[in-house]
């Protein structure tokens, strides 16, 4: 009964759990941190810009991402709707991912140029306004709030820190990019430049 | 396609992953007939080892896994193995089937093109004017103006606050079949300067002035003044007529159509807020979205609707 060794050292069958259940990730998660297509930006992604980055930051704040998914994937249901279905090196500059998991709302995936400024801000403010069925709440106050740009040069820098490659000259310019903008300036730029990378949506 | 995917691993994770994938298979196996065991029988004395462990004077009997549950394991494991042949998992093997995402979504999009591109395609040949008269075509045009423009325009299609109205027979840039196709593939940008730098004073004299012109309700007396003003800024966009000019999208003043006039407010406060801040219109562009095939049929919903 060598069970019994195991059953009986806390310790060493914590140890054999550990080991067991890693082998899932080994094989399916670390070979992926040395693959190029999960690794290397796609052509033509650049790090968010000051004004951009304070507006994902809005969308994180705001929750959108509770009710948004930002991933579109390979079906033709979707690619029809929303364009070229989402590619691992569209996402190096993400931390943390916004890929989402619900769709109450459509994914935003691609949604950079689809519609105008004047729209999002619109439909931001009230969305009953420019869609009639929708569900999604007001943010009226995105209008009223204003960046400070008080900590935009550190998330910057703390990116930098994570791999994007953000240049002295963009971090030392952040506070002043985003100071007095309208936050909903900050989360419209954010919007529009979602998924614009890849342009042919099939 | 370009090969966004990528397909393949350096031959090290390729190794790394089967090997690892493998291994759990086999260790599996193993450590299910290791602990393979059989009933135990009663001595002859009618007593049966037991695990030794005893609660209550209840004990418990060191029985083998249910026969079901044992072959439900080793059904498992051999169906793993016949998914690892037919479908990739083992690091660069693609597998007997030669299945990826990629090829299945690929499928999926040719047999929607042949299934349904015809449909569309049959409409591309047909002029205009032509295809608007055509019921069943329009039909088909209202599902793709329903879920591709009613988000701006209206799902009635008149528009609103900043968003033209696609009924009426008032065009920023022209409502010749050729004008509505390039607005509708290419997207149109809109601009109309700020000219705060005139003084408020100045501009509400051009806003009366530009009232006037479609003889709505204003201050005679300021109207005069603005002229001037009018003549020397603002008939290079507009025109001397003030009637507009669709290569440019600027709108025609003389008539009753006030683009960003929110509902309820006089139209004067809404020009003067043009002339203070300028406007920025922007339509997207369609054509990428949707395909030349669907613009053109579109662009004849639009023309049947302003007819």
């Amino acid at each position: 009964m060598r069970h019994e060794i195991v059953e009986k050292n806390v310790g060493l069958l914590s140890v054999l759990i550990l080991v067991v259940i890693s082998f899932g990730g080994l094989a399916e998660i670390v070979p992926l941190f040395f693959q190029k297509e999960t690794t290397r930006p796609i052509e033509g992604l650049e790090p968010l810009t000051a004004l951009e980055l304070e507006g994902r930051d809005i969308y994180i704040r705001e929750g959108c991402v509770g009710c948004h998914s930002q991933m579109i994937r390979p079906f033709r249901a979707e690619t029809e709707r929303y364009g070229h279905y989402s590619v691992a090196g569209e996402f190096v500059y993400d931390h943390p991912f916004l890929w989402g998991s619900k769709r109450t709302g459509p994914d935003l995936a691609r949604v950079g140029g689809r519609y105008s400024d004047a729209w999002h801000r619109a439909h931001m403010y009230n969305p009953r306004d420019v869609v009639p069925e929708s569900k999604m709440p007001n943010y009226p106050w995105l209008f009223e709030r204003t960046l400070t740009g008080e900590n935009t040069a550190d998330k910057m820098r703390a990116l930098r820190g994570l791999g994007v490659p953000y240049t002295d000259e963009q971090i030392a310019n952040a506070a002043k990019d985003v100071r007095g903008e309208q936050e909903i300036t900050a989360l419209v730029a954010y919007l529009q430049q979602l998924g614009t990378e890849l342009k042919d949506t099939r | 396609m370009s090969n966004l995917w990528g397909d393949s691993l350096s031959s090290f994770w390729s190794v790394w992953i089967i090997v690892i994938t493998l291994g759990t298979i086999v260790f599996c196996w193993w450590i299910l007939f290791a602990n393979r065991k059989t009933d135990k029988q009663p001595n002859e004395y009618g007593e049966v080892e037991t695990t030794g462990h005893s609660a209550d004077g209840i004990d418990e009997y060191d029985n083998p896994l249910p026969r079901w549950w044992f072959m439900l394991f080793i059904g498992t494991i051999i169906f793993s193995l016949g998914y690892l042949l037919l479908y990739p998992g083992l690091g660069n093997f693609k597998g007997l089937f030669g299945w990826s995402q990629e090829n299945q979504w690929e499928q999926e999009i040719a047999y929607a093109q042949e299934q349904y591109a015809p449909i569309f395609a049959q409409y591309q040949e047909i002029p205009i004017p032509e295809l608007a008269q055509d019921a069943e075509a329009m039909r088909v045009a209202e599902r793709i103006y329903l879920n591709n423009c009613a988000v701006c325009h209206g799902s009635n299609a008149q528009g609103g606050y900043g968003f033209p109205n696609n009924t009426d027979d008032d065009w920023l840039y022209g409502g010749t079949p050729e004008a509505i196709t390039t607005s509708i593939a290419e997207g149109r940008n809109g601009l109309m300067p700020a000219w705060q730098q005139l003084g408020d004073e100045n501009l509400r004299n051009v806003a009366h002035y530009v009232l006037s012109l479609s003889g709505t309700e204003h201050d005679a007396e300021r109207a005069s003044q603005g002229e001037a003003i009018f003549t020397s800024a603002c008939v290079a966009c507009h025109g001397q007529d003030a009637k507009g000019n669709h290569a440019i999208g600027a709108p025609n003043l003389t008539d009753d159509v006030w683009l960003y006039r929110q509902p309820g407010q006089p139209v004067l406060e809404s020009v003067l807020e043009t002339l203070r801040n300028g406007r920025n219109g922007h339509m997207p562009a369609q054509a990428a979205y949707i395909g030349e095939d669907k613009v053109h049929l579109v662009a004849a919903y639009i023309y049947s609707l302003s007819d």
